[in-house]
């Protein structure tokens, strides 16, 4: 463009392309220079329907709300009582999701028991086995029993409140891990069993079982090595909810942990993370659909995770049917993670704050993804943990004020009719009515 | 000895008994009759127990097993022995697929063939195999010892961290990234330990050593086609 053009003759401004975005030609420039695709940490970025594009109605004539702070509303939930003598029991229906130490550092893991705990819930190991520190300072601790078996034991197996068998992760269903050789310090290659500073590489699947015949002998074997004790979680990841729903039950699971593709990762291909699974919004009334038509909703409990981040996301996921939610990259935030204050340094790693996602290269500012000692000393446990506590109840409160504004005295009497949605989308995934309308998409009965 | 009939006493009561045995107990031996190819038996155990089944067993037989003996009068199902940490496990005849699956330390030994995956993920155990092994054996095998005194399937070893192989039959093909190593004198003093505390007899010079070449511990993208 020339604005001085000498015949006079007008310009047109530049036009930057819908498809060829800022953006995606930096990620052309990347690949060709590096050879090699883009991995990062977090859940997806792109904008999806969301618990965002829904509403409660709150009371009306016909529907009496509950009086704020006077009139009581439950968060209790009880999780794997089908099958395991000592189900979990917890004071609010949110929990923390696996996070392995090796991909955060034992004080971030020590910080998120001290708050789990404080705030009468349950945190989860995570692909790197289980730490005295995180068994320490969890009241509630759940095992997760990987595809790698990093670190895994009968001795903690025993030790675990519950044993979470991980099938997918939202970020990357179908996929396996990679926790690069920056991370690898001594203890967390002592931890795995492998030499020190290399790639660490994750399966996909399980060494010794495919498919759910075998999860179903898989689970008996569990549950014989730990007396039919604790209870047996699922987790899968959004990709066909109603199917794995159906099949975790059947094969005998206590809980299935559903997590949509907003759920963040530690290490995974960007192209996976934005282009594999499905939206937390989309996968919730299919799973909750499969354990009614099998007589188990409530029996078998669902914990809803993938981007879970306000008292709102849980009174939303719970109003649809799960039973209880996970949350992970929320957590890390409650911690310190992307926190402003560190913008200088952010900068210096070519982000800013809030966009800080390499966390597989152990330079967290933050000192909470890294291994790094200096990086580390920055983090305090107990402060950290106090923060959590506080969010957790924060999204607690949020969630019983819109319960009770519902007329609801717990938060699992929620139920979809409490909602409408702002898109059609968001009507179709959560087959609620578009707002101002008594219609969705897919509603029975209806044509289109 | 303490003969418990399985078909009777059932697997939850049968694993009850063995996992509550102390390293003080005195009743050290024991024979599971009737298994009829059960899952998950005798799974779970931590003692310096003695146990014989007398007949085949399904998966995951004595899963997670620590220092307790099991021997398997029969063959074994799928997992058998998976994630042992300690003891042994030996197996009359042939083994399934998986066969002591992210073992983390411990013998098993093999009379018969052990099926594909043998060792898959392998993390300390040592597996003696008197027979063959089937394909993508000890895939991803961080450490341990495989030894086979017939032949290997396809891939063996494939995408292996520390984990060693010693083959004395043929290698049908090696997996991305494993290679056949010099078999040094250490090594056969090694093998041939091994060997003798497997009970098995074969002479460990004519074994060929293979492993890790160690090109895929850090991504590259010129590797980037054996991944």
């Amino acid at each position: 463009m020339n604005n001085n053009d000498p015949k006079g003759i007008p310009q047109t401004t530049p036009r930057m392309s819908a498809t060829f975005t800022r953006d995606v030609n930096s990620d052309i420039r990347r690949a060709a220079a590096t050879g090699i695709y883009d991995i990062r940490g977090g859940g997806a970025k792109r904008k999806l329907p969301s618990f965002d594009d829904l509403l409660f109605m709150g009371a009306s004539i016909s529907r009496y709300p509950l009086e704020g702070y006077r009139e009581k509303c439950e968060t209790s939930v009880t999780i794997g009582g089908l099958h395991a003598e000592n189900p979990i029991e917890l004071d609010i229906p949110i929990t923390i999701a696996g996070m392995s130490f090796g991909a955060l550092s034992g004080p971030a893991k020590e910080a998120l028991g001290r708050g789990a705990s404080a705030a009468g819930t349950s945190t989860t190991t995570g692909d790197g086995g289980m730490t005295p520190e995180e068994r320490t300072h969890s009241t509630k601790l759940v095992y997760q029993y990987l595809p790698s078996r990093y670190g895994m034991n009968p001795n903690d197996l025993r030790k675990a409140d519950a044993i979470e068998i991980v099938v997918g992760q939202g970020a990357k269903p179908g996929g396996g891990g990679m926790l690069l050789g920056q991370k690898i310090s001594d203890r967390v290659a002592a931890m795995r069993n492998l030499p020190k500073g290399i790639d660490q590489r994750s399966a996909c699947r399980h060494p010794d079982w495919t498919g759910p015949d075998d999860l179903e002998i898989k689970i008996l074997e569990l549950r014989e090595i730990t007396g039919w004790k604790v209870p047996i979680y699922v987790k899968v990841a959004g990709a066909r909810p109603y199917y794995d729903t159906t099949l975790a039950v059947k094969a005998g699971a206590d809980a299935v942990v559903l997590d949509g593709m907003q759920g963040g990762t530690a290490a995974t291909q960007d192209v996976f993370i934005e282009h594999v699974g499905q939206p937390t919004l989309a996968i919730v009334r299919p799973a909750v659909q499969a354990l009614q038509d099998l007589g188990m909703h409530r029996k078998v409990q669902l914990i809803l995770s993938g981007g879970i981040r306000s008292g709102a996301d849980v009174a939303k996921a719970m109003a649809l049917g799960a039973d209880a939610v996970a949350i992970g990259t929320a957590a890390l935030i409650a911690l310190g993670d992307n926190d402003p204050k560190w913008e200088a340094e952010y900068n210096a790693l070519g982000t800013t704050a809030g966009a800080y996602d390499d966390w597989h290269e152990g330079k967290d500012p933050a000192g909470i993804t890294t291994q790094d000692p200096e990086l580390m000393a920055r983090f305090d446990p107990v402060e950290g943990g106090r923060r959590l506590r506080n969010y957790l109840k924060v999204m607690t409160l949020e969630a019983q004020t819109i319960a009770r504004a519902c007329g609801k005295n717990h938060l699992h009497n929620l139920e979809p009719e409490d909602l409408v949605a702002l898109t059609m989308e968001a009507a179709a995934m959560a087959q609620v009515p578009l707002a101002g309308t008594n219609w969705y998409p897919g509603k029975p009965g209806t044509t289109y | 000895m303490q003969t418990i009939d399985l078909s009777k006493v059932g697997l939850r009561e049968t694993n009850k008994m063995l996992q509550a045995q102390s390293a003080e107990t005195n009743q050290t031996s024991w024979e599971i009759v009737n298994p009829r190819g059960s899952h998950a038996i005798a799974c779970g155990l931590n003692a310096p127990i003695e146990v014989t089944i007398k007949g085949s067993t399904g998966y995951y037989c004595a899963g997670m097993n620590q220092q307790a003996t099991v021997n398997i009068h029969g063959s074994a199902g799928p997992g058998t022995g998976e994630n042992i940490m300690s003891g042994k496990i030996v197996i009359e005849g042939d083994a399934s697929q998986y066969l002591g699956a992210t073992g983390q330390g411990g013998l098993i030994v093999v009379k018969g063939n052990a099926s594909s995956r043998c060792g898959i993920s392998m993390k300390g155990v040592n597996i003696v195999v008197q027979g063959s092994i089937g394909h993508m054996s000890a895939f991803m095998g961080q450490s341990g010892n495989l030894v086979v005194c017939g032949d290997a399937g396809d891939a063996l070893g494939d995408s292996c961290y520390e984990a060693r192989f010693f083959v004395r039959g043929k290698v049908k093909s090696l997996g991305a990234d494993c290679i056949k190593k010099e078999m040094r004198e250490e090594h056969i003093t090694f093998l041939r330990g091994l060997l003798d505390e497997a009970g098995i007899d074969a002479d460990p010079s004519e074994f060929t050593r293979y492993g890790s070449a160690r090109k895929l511990y850090n991504f590259h993208v010129d590797n980037a086609g054996a991944y």
